[in-house]
């Protein structure tokens, strides 16, 4: 930090180093997984659905940590906090209308184009 | 802290100024962290939607058929360059170099602008073919996810503007340091939010 800056470090406001850092890993993890489905490098889908989900976690957490600069000690930890409830939030949102509507769908009767027609 | 003191000296212990406004400083920060989770909410709300009807096609279009890789790509690449620009204008911002940090701010407000243009141009095409918002379940919840988190940008991009004219009237003073930070928290979850966008819809869309 330079000699302008004399308020304490409530907020970290990051370094050009971390900045690149991040930059670097988020380039890689975002190339990664477009290579993946761009040349379909793994047959299986199932697979690669996998993998890029797992490319996007870590991608997620380098932004939050890098860019956002998210650690335990900002604001006394309360920014974190606020993080950790939103993503418990939304991970109970997400999943959540994804396995009632999933089994909705499974339980309804089966319909096809023929039968929204009227037939 | 032990008791001996005397009341007087406590007293003025509790007024220093100088953390009254660091106080300031730091609640505007976690207060503008706590919208931008209430805004993280959102969208996943608008991605619990895409992804239960995000395969009901409706006998229409399927993400194969419309989604073009290439476009993402390099959509992707200018929200991620802009991502790093802006960090060069934060930190030429507190080490008080007005010019670097408008000619920064100017760099990632042309990617963000970029970014933007690539998306119309992708919306425009998908509803020339037909692929509108009212053709399938699947491309209303897209639109909506997509185009959100477009305006989100497209917001960030007027706030850049104001920023410009901001630090051009009064210089790096406290207040728009202040504001530089927020916007900056604003303009990363977007980036953070992009991620789950072209992994979730685009690459998850042509995979299946």
């Amino acid at each position: 930090m330079s000699a302008s800056e004399t308020t304490h470090d409530h907020a970290d406001h990051g370094t050009r180093r971390g900045y690149l850092i991040g930059f670097l890993l988020s380039a890689v993890l975002t190339a990664i997984p477009f290579w993946l489905v761009m040349n379909h490098v793994i047959a299986d889908a199932q697979a690669t659905a996998l993998a890029i989900f797992a490319f996007a976690f870590v991608q997620i957490i380098v932004h939050t940590i890098f860019f956002l600069h998210v650690n335990t000690r900002s604001e006394g930890g309360w920014t974190l906090m606020a993080l950790i409830f939103t993503v418990v939030i939304i991970a109970i949102v997400i999943s959540g209308s994804l396995w009632i509507m999933y089994h909705l769908n499974s339980n309804m009767m089966p319909m096809t184009a023929g039968d929204m027609t009227g037939h | 802290m032990t008791t001996h003191a005397d009341t007087d000296i406590d007293r003025d212990a509790f007024y220093v100024t100088e953390e009254e406004h660091h106080d300031a400083d730091g609640a505007t920060a976690l207060g503008f962290w706590i919208y931008l989770m209430s805004d993280a909410l959102i969208f996943a709300t608008l991605f619990a939607a895409y992804g239960v009807l995000g395969t009901s096609y409706a006998g229409g279009p399927a993400p194969r058929q419309i989604f073009e890789l290439p476009l993402v790509a390099l959509n992707t690449t200018f929200l991620l360059l802009s991502s790093i620009t802006f960090g060069m204008a934060a930190i030429d911002s507190h080490a008080g170099k007005v010019r670097s940090t408008q000619v920064w701010l100017v760099i990632t407000a042309l990617f963000g602008i970029a970014f933007v243009g690539v998306e119309l141009h992708e919306f425009a095409g998908l509803i020339a073919e037909g692929a509108t918002p009212q053709r399938s379940a699947f491309l209303s919840a897209f639109f909506t996810l997509v185009g959100t988190h477009g305006l989100h940008v497209s917001f960030g991009l007027v706030w850049i503007a104001v920023m410009l004219v901001q630090i051009g009237q009064r210089g790096l003073i406290p207040a728009n340091k202040r504001r530089l930070m927020c916007l900056g928290m604003f303009w990363h979850l977007l980036d953070v939010v992009w991620i789950g966008v072209f992994t979730f819809v685009y690459l998850l869309g042509v995979v299946r």
